[in-house]
C-alpha cells in the first residue's frame, strides 16, 4: 500500500513539473526576449523604432515601420482572398456536396493543412513567382520581378485555405440538424438557411477559425521568405518587393548576430511577434465568450 | 412571384460562388501536388536517396544526411514533447489541478501554439549561445520538442476531457489511486486522440524549418555525435531551392516530405481504429 502511495506521490509531482515547466517556459521567453531587446531600446526609443521608415543597421537605424506595413499588407491581403474563398468552400462542402464528394474531400484537406511550409514556398517559387512576373503584374500594368508581397499573399492563402476549411465545416457540422430543418420548414431557400441559421449559430467557432488562420498567416516565416524579395523598403504596390517581421529575423540572423546591437534589434522584432500573438489569443478569448452570450441556441 | 424569383436567383448566384470557390481551392492545391510529384519522380532516384552529397561539391551525390538528419531531429523530439506532453494533458484533469489553473495552462499553451517557430528557434539559439555550445543536433531536438509541446499537449487534452467520468469513479471505487486511474484508466480510453496528436505533432516537426535553421545548422555529413551540426530535409530545402543546379535536391526532399505526410495521415487513420477496439463507449 505504501509503495503505491509513493508511486501516486511521485507520479504526481513529476505530472505538475511539466505542467509548471510549461507556464514557465511562457514567461521564460517573454522575460529573455525582453531582457534581450533591452540593447537597442537604450539608444533608440520604442516609438522611434517602431515609426521611423529606414531600416539601415550599419548607420543603427533601427526602423521597423517598412517591415510592419510589409507585415499587415501581406496578411491583410492574404486573409481577404482566404476568409471568404475558405467559408464558402466549408458551407459547400458541409451542406451542398453529394456525400461521395464529401468523403474524398474530407481527407484530403486533413492532409494539405500537414504538408510543410517549406513544400508551398518551394512551389510559390517556382510556379507562382514566374507566373506574376510574367502574367499577373503586367496585367496591371507594372514590371515586377515576382518576389513580391503579391505572391507572398497569395501562397499564403493557399496555406491558409485547410485550415479554416477544415475548421469550419466541424463547426458547421455540429449545428444541429432541428434547427435547419425548422429554418427549411418554414419557407427558406438552403442558402437563406445557411445564411441565417448555418452563419449564426456557428459564428464563435467561425471567428476562432478565422483567428487561427490569422496566427497562422502572421507568424509564417520560411514560405514568405522565399518569395517576398527581402527587401525593407516601404512598398509602393503589391508588386513590389518587402519584408515581413518574421522573414526579417529568418533573413538577417546570420549576418546581424555578431554585433550585440544588432542582435537585439532583432530581438525586439521578435518580443514584437510573441506580444501581437499574445495580445490575439487575449482578444479571442473575449470575443469568443461574447459571442457564445449572444449566439446561444 | 417575384420575390421568390430573387430569393432563387439568389440561391443560384451563390451556388455559383461556392463552386467557383472549391475549384480554386482544389486548383491551387493540385497544382502543389502535382508540381512536387512530377518533378520530385524525375529527380528522385536510388543515388539520391542513398549518398551523402560529394565531398567539395554541395550539389552533388544525394540527400542522406538531410533525410538522416531529419529523421534523428524530429523522431527524438516527439518522444520528448510526448513525455512531457501527457504529463501536462493528464493532470489538467479536474483531480489535479483547479479549473482555474487548467484553464490558465490551457491558455497559455494556446498562446505557444500560436507563437511563430522562427521565435522558438531564436530563443533555443540565445540558450545555446549562453551556454557556450554551438549550432547542433542537440539543440536542434530542444527547439523542435519546444514546438511540439503545445501540439501534442492540446490535443491530447481534448482526447481527455472526453473520458466519461463514470469510468474515472468506477477506477477509485476499485481502490485506484488518482496516479494509478490517470496513467491506467484515462490514457488507454483516450489512446486514439492521444496517438492524432503524437502523430501531428510529428509531422509539424519534421516539417518545420525556421526552428532549426540556426539551431541545427548545416552539415553535408550525417552527423555522428549529438553536438554535430546536422541538416534537414526543410532547411536542405530552403538552401538548394533558389540555385537552378539545386532544384532537382530540393524538389526530391520536398517529395520525401509530401510522402512522409501522407503516410503519417494514414498510419494515423489506421491505428486510430485499430485502438478504438479497446475504448469503452
Amino acid at each position: 500500500m505504501n509503495k503505491r502511495k509513493l508511486r501516486d506521490l511521485i507520479g504526481t509531482k513529476l505530472m505538475l513539473i511539466a505542467t509548471l515547466f510549461v507556464s514557465l517556459l511562457f514567461f521564460l521567453i517573454f522575460v529573455l526576449l525582453l531582457f534581450r531587446s533591452g540593447l537597442v531600446l537604450q539608444d533608440n526609443s520604442l516609438f522611434d523604432i517602431l515609426f521611423s521608415s529606414t531600416w539601415n543597421p550599419d548607420n543603427s537605424q533601427f526602423g521597423l515601420a517598412p517591415i510592419i506595413i510589409g507585415t499587415i499588407l501581406v496578411t491583410g491581403i492574404a486573409l481577404l482572398i482566404a476568409i471568404p474563398i475558405s467559408l464558402l468552400s466549408a458551407i459547400y462542402i458541409a451542406e451542398y456536396a453529394p456525400w461521395k464528394i464529401r468523403r474524398i474531400l474530407r481527407p484530403f484537406i486533413d492532409v494539405l493543412a500537414g504538408v510543410p511550409s517549406v513544400v508551398y514556398g518551394l512551389c510559390a517559387f517556382l510556379f507562382l513567382v514566374p507566373l506574376t512576373k510574367d502574367v499577373i503584374a503586367p496585367w496591371f500594368g507594372v514590371q515586377s520581378t515576382g518576389l513580391c508581397i503579391f505572391t507572398a499573399a497569395v501562397i499564403l492563402a493557399v496555406m491558409v485555405f485547410p485550415i479554416i476549411i477544415s475548421l469550419c465545416i466541424e463547426s458547421f457540422n455540429a449545428v444541429p440538424l432541428a434547427l435547419k430543418e425548422a429554418s427549411l420548414s418554414v419557407g427558406a431557400t438552403k442558402w437563406e438557411t445557411v445564411k441565417k441559421v448555418v452563419f449564426r449559430a456557428s459564428t464563435p467557432s467561425v471567428i476562432a477559425a478565422i483567428l487561427l488562420g490569422f496566427g497562422r498567416a502572421f507568424g509564417e516565416t520560411i514560405a514568405i521568405n522565399m518569395v517576398i524579395g527581402g527587401i525593407p523598403r516601404i512598398p509602393s504596390s503589391v508588386f513590389s518587393p518587402g519584408e515581413t517581421l518574421a522573414s526579417l529575423i529568418a533573413s538577417k540572423y546570420g549576418e546581424l548576430m555578431s554585433i550585440p546591437v544588432h542582435e537585439s534589434a532583432l530581438m525586439l522584432v521578435a518580443l514584437i511577434l510573441f506580444v501581437v500573438v499574445l495580445v490575439f489569443n487575449i482578444l479571442g478569448v473575449f470575443i469568443l465568450r461574447r459571442a457564445k452570450r449572444r449566439w446561444t441556441y | 412571384m417575384d420575390v421568390l424569383n430573387r430569393r432563387t436567383v439568389e440561391e443560384k448566384i451563390f451556388k455559383l460562388f461556392m463552386i467557383v470557390s472549391i475549384c480554386i481551392v482544389i486548383g491551387s492545391l493540385v497544382i502543389i501536388f502535382g508540381l512536387v510529384i512530377i518533378n520530385g519522380a524525375s529527380s528522385i532516384s536510388i543515388e539520391m536517396i542513398t549518398q551523402t552529397p560529394t565531398p567539395g561539391n554541395a550539389l552533388g551525390g544525394g540527400i542522406l544526411n538531410a533525410i538522416i538528419g531529419s529523421l534523428l531531429l524530429a523522431l527524438p523530439a516527439t518522444g520528448l514533447a510526448c513525455i512531457i506532453g501527457i504529463g501536462i494533458a493528464l493532470y489538467l484533469q479536474k483531480e489535479f489541478s483547479h479549473p482555474g489553473f487548467a484553464n490558465f495552462i490551457r491558455f497559455t499553451l494556446d498562446v505557444l501554439w500560436g507563437i511563430p517557430s522562427i521565435v522558438y528557434g531564436i530563443f533555443c539559439l540565445m540558450i545555446m549561445i549562453a551556454l557556450g555550445m554551438g549550432s547542433s543536433l542537440l539543440v536542434g531536438i530542444f527547439a523542435l520538442t519546444l514546438l511540439e509541446i503545445p501540439i501534442i499537449t492540446r490535443y491530447m487534452d481534448e482526447a481527455i476531457k472526453m473520458v466519461p467520468i463514470g469510468l474515472k469513479e468506477s477506477a477509485f471505487s476499485l481502490g485506484s489511486t488518482k496516479f494509478e486511474t490517470a496513467i491506467r484508466i484515462v490514457r488507454r480510453q483516450a489512446f486514439p486522440g492521444i496517438l492524432a496528436g503524437i502523430l501531428l505533432g510529428l509531422g509539424r516537426g519534421i516539417g518545420d524549418a525556421a526552428s532549426i535553421l540556426f539551431t541545427a545548422g548545416f552539415s553535408n555529413r550525417i552527423p555522428t555525435s549529438l553536438f554535430d551540426s546536422t541538416a534537414a530535409l526543410p532547411t536542405m530545402i530552403f538552401n538548394l531551392y533558389s540555385l537552378p543546379s539545386g532544384q532537382p535536391k530540393a524538389y526530391a526532399a520536398a517529395f520525401i516530405l509530401l510522402v512522409v505526410v501522407l503516410l503519417i495521415s494514414i498510419i494515423s487513420r489506421v491505428l486510430s481504429k485499430r485502438f478504438m477496439k479497446h475504448v469503452i463507449r
